[in-house]
């Protein structure tokens, strides 16, 4: 027993580590133990990537500001070498970047933050110019005023008017419409129509946000300016819905002027977001923002790197789960943690198509693969087979999802393609070896796995705490390590054992 | 009644401890993890190395009559296989008795399975050249094959078996026997002799060598399900012998817990088949009796520094005194 202290020491110090740096930033920076007790922040990264070509470079980017429905907290930039400046004219805000040389590839990262705020303290600008008339050419100036007189007919003011407009958009048939969109974009055609009926409308960058997303661009949709209330109306130019939403960030004033660069080819803009859980008061969070090696947050790093953590912490959970299904419970699983890996796939694909789309998958493979059986292959050969024809059988089934109008099938990309192709192989050795009772039993074990760990990973509390408390995954390895010591009884085995504890 | 069963299965943990039942992680804790050398797995998940160093022992093994290493070499087969008799193909790093081919005897380039079905030497040759492939071995390694005699099974235990050789399986701890079963195939197993799919397994006494206890699928049986023998009457002959034989793995490999795999031979006597790093835990429930109080009372005696030096004669008689146990058909 003596030889073990050295051991439950360890435990004992990743225990009280793991608690204390929790408690440290629970107390210190106020982050609460549940995601109730916060408000909703995004964060927002705009990467700029271009080529300089060792002239003088000078980068614009339109800036967004505090809109309906977010409150801009804060912003920064991080650019090598940049001289930088934020500016403000005419109510437009635009970010500055300029250097008297560079050269080879450049990028620059630019950061906001907002509340979700829908008290926010919007200040309106009425438009800065007067309605400038549009006249397309002959025969599209009569498809144009055919669609607006007959949108004109449905409507009752501006935005329904403008609801009627897309409404015809999006009729395949309407052959003014097909006419009018075959020569500029909808959204353009869009403020055209509305500016010959005398409505003042913009085409504006809009993100969308969506948690962790990465390498996302702007939408292109329209504000409408309404004359009674004073106030610019977001408008959506492909669903007709109108208003703002809480996962609609209006990036600027002008689409077309969304980035400029002076000096640079090959000018990219690319966005990354995340849904960050933190108090609201701003007090706090410049505490947060303060860097702290104590702290041990990876909130200081880049937007896209977070996203990516948010779930690589979650992996830990899934194989904490892992562990006790094996051990305590005695779960058979085909491939230790392939099931982790399912389940992070189910992340993407929502359960039910995720389960069904493994179950094909997985089904079809085996059958493919018991031809390849025939065939007397090399391993390394028959594998890569497996994985050829596990990517086309996605292929298609995508292709089918899509045209029977099930979109929720394009996800199943998601579907981690390698490991599937082994699991085939797997199952396929253990039908031959052991007979189909067993694939059932692990291909069972494996799913029902997969989906205690998709139900943990997906749990608002677990991605809450263990996204921001990083300690907590110190208490997961100890809690690892002691269950690596359990000598117990599985449960299974006190089945598989019964007929021992009825002897005399 | 619910509430009952609720209560048989809280208290069913304590009533096994108490049995001395071994579990899967105790198993891979205490004992594989402890006292099997990791460096040492090779000499016993690969056939070729485990029959040198049964042989460096003096141990007896099927006799091998050769080893094909390469493609190059499959040609030279019909050099190698003997003229009139049986023999066997395997491949050195197969698992779960795949890959094993049979001929019991041949007449004239013709070859027979025991089945009674015919093989060419254009077959037995395309057989090896799988086998060099790793057609058979775990992840599909580059392996060899092994050509061994026949092994001409004991005629007195034939009828426990069906379609099948019989083997038997000694846990060895420390180089003690602590607990042995003999494997009989049925027609449910397709003539292979592992329990989870369908064989029987006849626990034995330490002892005597005498049948204890027989289960089917873990249920306790008598008869044999194929052949109807009674499987109480079952006696292994020259019991101390084939303990010896199986606890000199001790000297062998060095592994602290290990299961040795022996057959029965008509005129050789019991030889060793294979050898096992990981031995499974089924033999508990084919002996109705649990490992655990056995390799504790063997681990005490170790630390209390007595049973050290003792020779392997020494180690089988002290088992054989200590593991005595009763037939509870």
């Amino acid at each position: 027993m003596t030889r073990r202290i050295p051991f439950y020491l360890l435990i004992l110090l990743l225990l009280v580590v793991g608690i204390g740096l929790s408690i440290y930033r629970h107390d210190v920076y106020s982050v609460p133990w549940t995601p109730e007790e916060t408000r909703e922040q995004w964060v927002v990264e705009a990467r700029i990537k271009f080529i300089a070509q060792g002239d003088p470079v000078n980068v614009v980017m339109q800036a967004p500001d505090t809109q309906a429905g977010f409150t801009l907290i804060d912003e920064s930039t991080a650019s090598q070498g940049y001289g930088f400046a934020m500016v403000e004219e005419d109510g437009e805000r635009s970010a500055q970047w300029s250097i008297r040389s560079a050269s080879e590839e450049q990028l620059i990262y630019y950061k906001a933050r907002f509340l979700v705020d829908p008290q926010a303290a919007i200040n309106t600008l009425p438009p800065d110019a007067p309605l400038q008339p549009v006249v397309f050419e002959p025969q599209r100036q009569t498809a144009a005023l055919a669609l607006l007189e007959e949108a004109h007919r449905r409507s009752a003011d501006t935005v329904t008017l403008a609801r009627a407009l897309v409404m015809q958009f999006n009729d395949q048939s309407n052959q003014n419409a097909a006419l009018l969109l075959n020569s500029i974009r909808r959204e353009q055609a869009l403020v055209a129509l509305l500016a010959m009926q005398g409505v003042t409308a913009r085409v504006v960058p809009v993100l969308a946000l969506k948690d962790g997303r990465r390498r996302q661009s702007m939408t292109p949709m329209v504000e409408l300016w309404s004359e009674q209330t004073g106030r610019w109306l977001l408008f959506d130019p492909v669903t007709g819905k109108a208003g703002q939403n809480n996962r609609l960030l209006v990036w600027g004033k002008s689409y077309q002027a969304l980035l400029d660069v002076v000096g640079g080819r090959h000018s990219d803009i690319s966005f990354s977001m995340l849904e960050q859980d933190i108090p609201a008061s701003q007090a706090t969070w410049e505490k947060v923002q303060a860097e702290d090696l104590l702290n041990f947050s990876i909130h200081s790093l880049p937007v896209e790197e977070q996203a990516m953590f948010k779930t690589i912490m979650l992996i830990p959970v899934g194989a904490l789960i892992v562990v006790f299904l094996r051990i305590i419970v005695g779960i058979k699983t085909s491939g230790t943690f392939m099931p982790v890996l399912i389940a992070v796939a189910f992340v993407q694909t929502q359960l039910l198509t995720g389960i069904v789309g493994f179950l094909v998958i997985v089904g079809t493979g085996l059958l493919i693969r018991s031809y390849l059986s025939h065939l007397n292959l090399l391993l390394v050969a028959r594998i890569s087979a497996v994985i050829i024809a596990v990517i086309l059988m996605i292929s298609v089934l995508a292709v089918i999802a899509y045209r029977v109008g099930l979109v929720e099938g394009l996800s199943i990309t998601f579907f981690p393609m390698i490991i599937l192709s082994w699991t085939i192989e797997r199952m396929s050795v253990l039908w031959e070896e052991e007979g189909p009772k067993e694939v059932l039993v692990q291909g069972g074990g494996s799913l029902l796995t997969a989906v205690l760990v998709y139900l943990a990973m997906t749990h608002e509390l677990v991605s809450h705490l263990t996204f921001n408390f990083v300690g907590l995954q110190l208490v997961i390895l100890a809690i690892i390590l002691l269950l690596g010591n359990y000598t117990g009884y599985r449960l299974t085995e006190l089945r598989r054992f019964r007929p021992l504890a009825e002897v005399r | 009644m619910l509430q009952a069963n609720w209560l048989q299965w809280l208290r069913m943990p304590s009533k096994l401890s108490q049995k001395g039942v071994l579990g899967m992680n105790q198993r891979n804790h205490s004992y594989i993890g402890r006292y099997n050398d990791r460096r040492l797995y090779p000499l016993v998940d690969n056939k070729l190395k485990t029959k040198q160093i049964a042989l460096q022992a003096g141990a007896k093994v099927p006799e091998l009559i050769g080893v094909i290493h390469n493609q190059a070499e499959v040609r030279q087969l019909k050099k190698l296989i003997p003229r009139a008799s049986g023999f066997v193909i395997k491949p050195a790093q197969g698992s779960g008795g795949k890959g094993i081919m049979v001929i019991t005897h041949q007449d004239d380039g013709r070859f027979f399975k025991p089945s009674g079905a015919e093989v060419s030497s254009a077959d037995l040759e395309r057989h090896v050249s799988n086998i060099l492939a790793g057609l058979f071995s775990l992840g599909g390694k580059n392996d060899v094959a092994l050509i061994e005699s026949l092994i001409e099974f004991d005629d007195r235990l034939l009828k426990f078996s069906y379609e099948g050789v019989p083997d038997i399986r000694v846990v060895v701890f420390h180089g003690f026997p602590v607990m042995a079963m003999m494997r009989c195939s049925t027609a449910a197993s397709d003539g292979k002799a592992n329990l989870h799919q369908g064989a029987v397994g006849v626990g034995l006494d330490i002892a005597s060598g005498r049948a204890v206890n027989a289960v089917q699928f873990d249920h306790p049986i008598r008869h044999h399900p194929d052949t109807q023998a009674d499987l109480s009457t079952l006696q292994v002959d020259n019991w101390t012998e084939l303990l010896q034989l199986a606890s000199s793995a001790w000297e062998m490999t060095r592994l602290g817990y290990v299961g040795t795999d022996i057959v029965l031979d008509k005129t050789r006597g019991p030889m060793i088949l294979e050898l096992n790093a990981r031995p499974g835990l089924a033999i508990q429930i084919a002996n109705a009796c649990g490992l655990l109080p056995r390799l504790k009372y063997i681990e005490q005696q170790l630390d209390s520094g007595q049973l050290t030096v003792l020779s392997l004669q020494e180690r089988v008689s002290f088992s054989q005194q200590h593991f005595l146990r009763e037939a509870c058909f």
